[in-house]
């Protein structure tokens, strides 16, 4: 069932709406998705857990909750960071709004 | 419906308590349970014919224990004497093919003071020894049955974790909640662990700086090393892709070993430090404090070595839904997926999803699985326990001979 209503949620005492994304490090170039039936145009709110620093991102593409979300242009070669730390290399290069997944993220190890 | 976390703080937690079972050797359960132990694959229907006889008894049957050697028949043993010394049972009755290995693993358990007795079943065959058991198994467990349980501090727990089908929900909430956990009852006392050797690939530079000193976090470094070497490069075919991370974590999302390893490491907090690393089964030894254990990172092998080790509670974070339990260990569920909460909440003992829409806290998830733990150490029965879930997996470090 999909819910439109996006309730108010209140953080630390300030009221700020549920985000669509939330990213571990100000480090990182991606975020985590954390709704369910997140459609292509959306216009997303995101928070940097670490900083609680706000980033507004247009989704490019319809991304499934716990998938990532480029936050800036990555090209193949690129370290991709997340917790603020390598986690892998892109084999492909794909825009901001993206989705980053094993079609184009891929290990360095093994 | 899943728990929902309780909003409000914990009183006055360094008075935190719970009601266990204290046993001879000076360690607490939270479990009475009477077990009908088999030493060897051969022996799992005697065993199970016992815990059908004897009613509130429990078998454990597993698959192996035949023509082992070295290493892995030590780890055998270690296994199987652990499972029976940990405080969450109360008496053993093993049974095995012939008498001289069944002995062993009586003689092992024994040391922890406990009633224990082995029966071999040449010379008697099934029907004569399923019946001798059946008559040992009753006497325990109607002693057992009027053991009562005592108020312990809570630095008499001993509380393992390990996570199963992560996603990167485990990463942002569920790893973290059991990090905080720890973070605030390590300083209290308690005995942690946590291991998945493999899944530490790619993060391995922050285990060994979580070492309490470079000859510990050395240690470390030389246990994963082997595991490289001897089990993923020796027989690796591949990048590992759908095996680690598995299928369930790439469709949760997680997309490499390294970003799997990141989140895993959530779970050990931000403050707290190991003090030791610990072989498969190996019980601690050098006090209470966080410990390594050199375990693999599948759920059912890796919860029965903690368990061995000698743990009582374990917490288990899950992002896509892994339903594992273990016979004598209560293992708590915490998930994080919005998804995974709605669709399988009888699998789900702690709902932490809040996190993701900043509804809630770290700190008061970290709170509400605490006050999980002390309920579950006091008696309510997990999602697992309630399911049935009884995983006992014996791990095998190579063929037998």
């Amino acid at each position: 069932m999909v819910t439109k209503h996006r309730p108010k949620s209140s953080h630390k005492g300030k009221s700020v709406p549920a985000p669509h994304f939330l990213v571990h490090s100000p480090k990182d170039n991606v975020g985590v998705i954390v709704v369910e039936n997140l459609s292509a145009g959306t216009e997303m709110l995101g928070v940097v857990t670490e900083s609680d620093k706000t980033i507004k991102l247009e989704a490019k593409e319809s991304i499934p909750i716990g998938h990532k979300v480029a936050l800036k242009p990555l090209k193949k070669g690129d370290t991709v960071i997340k917790y603020g730390e390598d986690i892998g290399k892109m084999i492909a290069d794909v825009g901001t709004g993206k989705h980053v997944h094993v079609q184009n993220l891929k290990t360095k190890r093994w | 419906m899943p728990a929902k976390p309780q909003q409000k703080r914990m009183r006055a937690k360094s008075n935190l308590s719970f009601r266990g079972w204290r046993r001879d050797n000076g360690r607490v359960g939270v479990r009475n349970h009477v077990i009908v132990l088999p030493l060897d694959d051969l022996s799992n229907a005697a065993c199970e014919a016992v815990a059908n006889n004897i009613k509130g008894t429990l078998a454990l049957p597993h698959a192996y224990g035949r023509l082992q050697f070295g290493a892995d028949l030590d780890l055998h043993f270690r296994t199987l004497i652990g499972t029976g010394s940990n405080p969450n049972v109360a008496a053993a009755v093993v049974i095995g093919i012939e008498d001289g290995w069944t002995k062993r693993v009586v003689d092992g358990i024994a040391k922890s003071g406990k009633p224990v007795v082995g029966f071999g079943i040449e010379g008697h065959g099934d029907i004569a020894t399923i019946a001798m058991a059946s008559h040992k198994a009753k006497e325990f467990l109607q002693w057992a049955s009027e053991l009562e349980r005592e108020e312990c501090a809570i630095d008499e727990l001993w509380v393992s974790t390990k996570c199963g089908e992560s996603d990167t929900t485990t990463g942002l909430a569920s790893c973290p909640t059991v990090g905080n956990m720890y973070d605030k009852l390590i300083p209290k006392g308690i005995y942690g662990c946590f291991g998945e050797t493999s899944e530490i690939t790619g993060a391995e530079h922050i285990a060994r700086n979580r070492a309490a000193n470079a000859k510990i976090g050395d240690k470390w470094m030389k246990t994963f090393q082997a595991y490289q070497a001897e089990v993923i490069e020796a027989h690796k075919v591949d990048d590992l892709s759908e095996s680690q991370p598995t299928k369930g974590n790439i469709a949760g999302g997680l997309s490499t070993i390294e970003e799997k390893a990141l989140g895993n490491l959530e779970k050990i907090g931000r403050k707290c430090r190991y003090i030791d690393v610990l072989e498969p089964a190996q019980t601690p030894a050098a006090g209470p404090g966080l410990y390594y254990m050199d375990t693999s990172s599948a759920a059912a092998e890796c919860v029965t070595l903690m368990a061995a080790g000698g743990y009582v509670v374990h917490t288990f974070p899950t992002g896509q839904g892994n339903i594992i339990g273990n016979p004598i260990v209560p293992v708590i569920k915490i998930s994080g997926n919005p998804k995974t909460v709605r669709t399988m909440p009888e699998h789900i003992d702690l709902d932490v999803s809040g996190i993701l829409r900043r509804e809630l806290t770290l700190d008061t998830a970290g709170d509400a699985l605490i006050d999980m733990i002390v309920r579950t150490a006091n008696g309510r029965l997990t999602a697992a326990e309630a399911l049935g879930h009884r995983e006992f997996v014996m791990t095998k470090l190579y063929r037998s001979a």
